[in-house]
């Protein structure tokens, strides 16, 4: 049997919003996906080690804060410390459109704003994992 | 039954022979295309109570509005106390008649704004405060005695309630004499909204420490404010939302009754807050069936016998996830209908979330849209002459009748198996909360649950003219070089023997009040205070459980 597509879900920051991401955790975990949630509270340096330990291929960020590029800045620099290069950067939350550019340029593949449809996530993943 | 109902019930209208499709609203209550006054009498009878009359299902005062209108307190508060105090004074010069601070999230985790943990956040979502300067000078100017503040402070709330009481003394105002609200509600914040600092215990000793400190020294200030709304925003239905706010009402009351208090030194300061999104209907009816039922728990259940011990007083606003981020000038009307709402529901204060909050911190504009709806209904709609004026529509005497027993229910539910403490300590609540916000997402997928702009009603739209409150990291440095200046100015030798007291009192389950207000007067940082505590304490771990 193929494995399963192995995601972490992740609150970066001290942002408390969690509705999103829970959703999303029970999207992909239905749609098949081997999903892991952090909870809250996280710095970017837990995440990252979050991801290596658990050798996720995808890494799911949930931010409503508007914090969202100082975070991910953050992990950009922290992702090759951490043997994470290459795997599957993604983004969802309160992200205005004229963010979605920077955030590419740090590494993030997909950038999910609110209002997204959970299946069109697990469709892009599906595509675009490694 | 009598012959006479029965033979109307045989010639109600019956919605699957009509061919109808049957609507069940939010809380699971089948509607019925038409009601009658044997309805009302079926579902449990018909409340002949007047307004401001025990179980106050009309209202908690006789005369409501027509005496005075609800508070305005629009939700406010970003970048450095010294933006936000701007801003304060532009609401007040546009009507408002209450502040409702926000804070930066962290203040609201107990970080000060120099820490790493606040890379990016420094009044970002709120107000920056570290130290009882940044209070000083977020309310300068502001008559305290005529401007109530509500501090939205959930994890920090000891801290930052000393800290509103040291500033207003010094300012010469009576502590005795001092209105005002803090939010407070721990339990909620670990369901939903996520600012805790401690584990659920001493988290909930501290709720009781404020609480007691408040009945014994600043009587008028209400120092809790129980929050079904976030519940609500996390998935909860209406019936649920006011079901678990009263279960976290009474654990914070047994709290403080086991501090040897009575429950009418302090019952009568709880307020509540709720939301206001969704059909009209069945949130007046969650209102009217709340009032009714909180009473008859605080008087039957707790033997209180001052009256307004049993007020079910609330600020009903907010309604943020009704807004959309689709055709954003659409949440302008949903702002005003959901202020329709809280002014037929009887709130005490109300505050709408601005059509723009979807994407950004509001701007002043939006505000002003957001009181002129209010006011527009105070001047123009006649919301304010008559009390309860929904009262005796037979659908609405049904249905308050019918909420009040799936509030019950949902209570009933949650008690049956262990309480409030133990199902939100064990993540219990979170998972049905956060499971029905999945089953709602699906069904707003699918179309299932009609949304304007969203899933019917479409457009094809350029960018929305919505233009974004800047974030300003000058700003969030000077916050950060301002607290550098008063950690080298003041008595530092001072500070340490306020801390080392906090320490031993929190230790030895002393209130910790006092000490923390000694503390928040020698301009201690919110994030020292909220460190020494964690030391005792320790740090809340989230149950992860879906």
């Amino acid at each position: 049997m193929e494995r399963k597509i192995k995601v972490l879900i992740a609150k970066p920051g001290l942002d408390g919003h969690d509705v999103g991401a829970r959703v999303v955790v029970r999207a992909l975990a239905e749609a098949g996906f081997e999903v892991i949630y952090t909870g809250l509270h996280q710095t970017p340096e837990s995440i990252a080690a979050a991801a290596r330990d658990e050798d996720v291929d995808v890494i799911g960020l949930s931010v409503l804060s508007g914090a969202h590029l100082p975070l991910c800045r953050k992990l950009a620099t922290l992702l090759p410390e951490y043997g994470l290069e290459g795997r599957l950067w993604v983004v969802g939350g309160n992200i205005p459109r004229e963010d979605r550019e920077a955030l590419e340029q740090l590494g993030v593949r997909g950038v999910f704003p609110t209002g997204t449809k959970l299946d069109d996530i697990a469709a892009f993943i599906r595509e675009n994992v490694p | 039954m009598t012959a006479q109902t029965a033979k109307r019930n045989a010639t109600s209208v019956d919605p699957a022979a009509a061919g109808i499709k049957p609507v069940v609203n939010e809380s699971g209550i089948e509607i019925k295309p038409v009601y009658t006054a044997d309805d009302v009498v079926e579902s449990g009878g018909v409340d002949s109570s007047r307004p401001g009359e025990h179980p106050f299902t009309r209202g908690i005062h006789d005369l409501m509005y027509r005496k005075r209108p609800w508070t305005m307190r629009q939700y406010t508060g970003f970048g450095n106390p010294a933006d936000t105090n701007k801003r304060f004074h532009y609401l007040i010069a546009n009507g408002q008649t209450g502040l409702n601070v926000a804070f930066d999230l962290p203040t609201q985790c107990g970080v000060d704004s120099d820490s790493p943990e606040a890379l990016g956040e420094v009044g970002r979502v709120g107000m920056a405060v570290d130290t009882l300067r940044d209070f000083e000078i977020a309310f300068e100017g502001i008559d305290l005695d005529r401007i109530t503040v509500s501090l939205t402070i959930n994890g920090a709330a000891a801290i930052l309630i000393a800290m509103y009481l040291a500033m207003a003394e010094k300012r010469g105002f009576d502590p005795s004499k001092l209105r005002g609200t803090a939010q407070n509600d721990i339990l909620k914040e670990f369901i939903g909204r996520g600012t805790w600092i401690f584990p659920v215990e001493p988290s909930m000793r501290l709720v009781a420490d404020t609480v007691e400190y408040c009945a014994r020294h600043a009587p008028l200030y209400s120092p809790v404010s129980v929050c079904g709304y976030h519940i609500r925003e996390s998935g909860a239905n209406p019936a649920q939302e006011m079901g678990y706010a009263f279960l976290i009402a009474r654990a914070y009351i047994d709290a403080v009754l086991a501090r040897g208090l009575d429950v009418d030194e302090f019952a009568g300061r709880l307020s509540f807050n709720f939301n206001i999104f969704g059909n009209l209907f069945e949130q007046v009816a969650k209102f009217r069936a709340g009032r009714r039922l909180w009473a008859k728990i605080i008087h039957d259940e707790y033997g209180a016998k001052n009256p307004r011990s049993g007020w079910l007083r609330m600020i009903a606003g907010g309604g943020g996830s009704g807004l959309t981020i689709e055709q954003p000038e659409n949440n302008i009307v949903r702002g005003a209908y959901y202020a329709l709402i809280a002014a037929l529901s009887g709130a005490q204060t109300m505050a709408l979330c601005c059509y723009d909050e979807a994407y950004t911190i509001p701007s002043p504009k939006a505000q002003r849209i957001s009181l002129r709806t209010m006011q527009l209904l105070i001047e123009e709609i006649g919301l304010c002459d008559t009390v309860d004026p929904l009262g005796g529509s037979y659908y609405v005497e049904t249905l308050t009748n019918q909420m009040e027993e799936k509030i019950r229910e949902a209570m009933d539910e949650v008690e049956r198996e262990g309480g409030i403490v133990r199902a939100v300590a064990d993540g219990r609540i979170q998972a049905t909360v956060s499971r029905q916000a999945y089953e709602h997402q699906r069904k707003l997928e699918s179309g299932a649950f009609r949304k304007v702009g969203v899933n019917c009603y479409e457009v094809e739209e350029e960018a929305p003219e919505v233009a974004l409150h800047p974030y300003d990291e000058d700003d969030a440095n000077a916050q950060i070089e301002a607290l550098g200046r008063i950690r080298s100015e003041r008595d530092n030798d001072r500070v340490a023997a306020c801390l080392d007291r906090l320490r031993a009192d929190a230790a030895a389950g002393t209130n910790v009040m006092p000490a923390l207000l000694d503390a928040v007067k020698a301009y201690a940082s919110v994030g020292e205070m909220t460190n020494v505590m964690v030391d005792v304490f320790g740090r809340y771990r989230e149950p992860i459980r879906f």
